[in-house]
């Protein structure tokens, strides 16, 4: 069961605990350094002349790997440590508010994160012809795969007191789904699990919907990597009961 | 109020509550006593649902637990142990934050949070972190959390643990306050806070309840069970031991200390009349003299650890 007051509730303490902690302020500038110097650097940019932000796309997903679990690391494992978890789950609010609410605050930052690089779209356009599809497509996959990363960054949150091993574990997952495509090179496998791990793969997903091409298949990688995921978070604090 | 059934919880294989049963009624203080370890905060936490039970059944009114957490999570306002609130939270921001989640109308969030305040005597450390206070405002503001939404029950776990004396009595006389108009559930092993506050005292021991009573009631019957104190100069202990065995009431006798002048006994009695006035004239016939005798009257904590060690 979910209430829509909870959830708010939820949502508007933890925007204020980012607003709050160095979290905010230390990932953003750090994002942003990333970005800036895969977008602007001269091996890319400025010697391609080209209109395009494919260079700034590609790298995203291995950004978002180190970004995302930074941004969620806190969000369940401080409650567990502090002892706070008791206290909230016997305030009236269902698990679904707690869960939801933490995932949409930590998909907010991202969505932060991202927000001043789409001056580098305008930034473009204002020197060459952009096709804007690729550029709208690559936001929205951005949106996707980093709500799926907040969505695993949230659940391991939930297993470990400690924030630094959900950070360390949160990279590494992350790492993996972005990467398996390059592990289904080197390893030969049977075709059966090369599809799976390729259908698998985060970066591919990623990759088709920042081409401008939207499938169906796509999204629903990422939305159910998200339902996933949250579940997970919901039998874990089920089985804290 | 409250209707505890059957109530079991179980760790792994360890056996934190053995088929608890209880029934708490409104408007009554209850004093829930236990050696650490007996089981007390896994009960709050089941009756406050963040736990649930291995087996049995908790009824808050009419709902129950397993099928309705929301309605009675919003009838209990409930202190953990310590207190454990956000550290970067301003204190205003924090009892904000419980008073939105509470649904309190927006109109009137700044008067309850200005009474709780003044209840609470938090209005000197409205606008520090909750990180900058000391323990006794912490669980000062830990009690404001458990009464920002006026719920019917209150249940504190072991609110002045870790506190001043001076502090303790300020906490003490918070919840003595409350409990003029709550029903609350007060956790404790420090056992003059129960018997300065509540009225009823139920004692857990090992999971299972050993001792449900009213205060009162509760040392009157372990009225005819005390002990008496002696001190004696110029006999030995088992001349004495020997001389006051034959007085009806004695049950048992110890020996505390032995040098060559005195001895020091306690003497566990258990009879309706009073044995002092036989003691003395057992003592003076056998020509000893009395250094030192009192007895000592049943309080919660010699009843507390006559039922804990008994079983």
């Amino acid at each position: 069961m979910i209430t829509i007051k909870g959830l708010i509730h939820i949502y508007k303490k933890e925007i204020k605990t980012y607003i709050v902690s160095p979290t905010a302020y230390v990932v953003i500038p750090i994002f942003l350094l990333i970005a800036a110097f895969y977008f602007f650097s001269a091996r890319t940019f400025f010697l391609r002349s080209q209109a395009s932000m494919r260079d700034f796309f590609s790298a995203l997903p291995i950004i978002f790997c180190i970004i995302i679990p930074a941004i969620t690391m806190h969000l369940f494992s401080e409650e567990l440590n502090i002892g706070s978890y008791e206290m909230l789950l016997t305030m009236p609010v269902t698990f679904l508010d707690i869960i939801i609410g933490k995932f949409l605050a930590a998909v907010t930052l991202m969505a932060t994160c991202l927000f001043p690089t789409f001056s580098y779209a305008l930034f473009i356009s204002a020197l060459g012809n952009l096709d804007w599809g690729p550029i709208i497509g690559g936001y929205i996959s951005a949106l996707l795969l980093g709500a799926a990363f907040c969505a695993i960054g949230l659940l391991i949150s939930s297993i470990t007191k400690k924030q630094i091993i959900a950070l360390i574990v949160g990279i590494v997952i992350c790492l993996v789904l972005s990467l398996l495509n390059i592990v289904v090179v080197l390893i030969p496998m049977p075709h059966i699990i090369l599809g799976f791990l390729n259908y698998m793969d985060a970066y591919i997903h990623f990759q088709n919907i920042a081409r401008g091409i939207v499938d169906t298949r796509d999204i629903i990688y990422f939305v159910s990597l998200c339902i996933l995921a949250l579940y997970g978070t919901k039998l874990v604090m089920e089985e804290k009961k | 109020m409250i209707r505890i059934v059957n109530l079991t919880k179980f760790y792994n294989t360890t056996c934190a509550l053995d088929h608890i049963n209880l029934e708490i009624r409104e408007g009554e203080i209850l004093g829930l006593l236990g050696p650490n370890g007996a089981g007390k905060t896994t009960a709050l936490r089941i009756l406050t649902c963040y736990m649930q039970p291995t087996e049995g059944m908790v009824y808050v009114k009419d709902f129950n637990i397993f099928d309705h957490p929301l309605e009675i999570k919003k009838m209990i306002g409930y202190l953990p142990e310590s207190a454990p609130i956000y550290k970067h939270m301003l204190v205003y921001e924090y009892l904000r934050y419980v008073a939105d989640v509470r649904e309190i109308e927006k109109s009137k969030e700044d008067k309850r949070i200005q009474e709780l305040a003044d209840l609470c005597g938090l209005n000197e450390v409205m606008h520090k972190t909750v990180e900058e206070l000391s323990k006794g405002y912490k669980q000062r503001v830990g009690l404001a959390h458990a009464m920002m939404g006026n719920p019917e029950i209150l249940i504190l776990d072991e609110p002045t643990s870790g506190l001043d004396p001076n502090q303790r009595i300020e906490v003490r006389d918070i919840i003595k306050g409350i409990g003029k108009k709550k029903t609350v559930i007060l956790s404790t092993h420090i056992l003059p806070e129960v018997e300065s506050t509540c009225e009823r005292v139920v004692i857990i021991n090992e999971g299972k309840i050993i001792a449900d009573d009213y205060l009162q009631k509760l040392k009157e019957s372990s009225g005819n069970r005390f002990t008496i104190n002696l001190t004696v100069k110029g006999g030995q202990f088992d001349a004495v031991k020997s001389a006051l065995s034959r007085i009806e009431g004695i049950s048992k006798i110890n020996k505390v200390q032995d040098s060559d002048s005195t001895v020091s006994l306690v003497l566990d009695c258990m009879t309706d009349k009073d044995v002092r006035p036989l003691i003395f004239s057992e003592i003076k016939q056998n020509n000893w003299e009395i250094i030192e005798l009192y007895q000592e009257k049943a309080t919660l904590e010699t009843i507390f650890r006559k039922l804990t060690r008994e079983v």
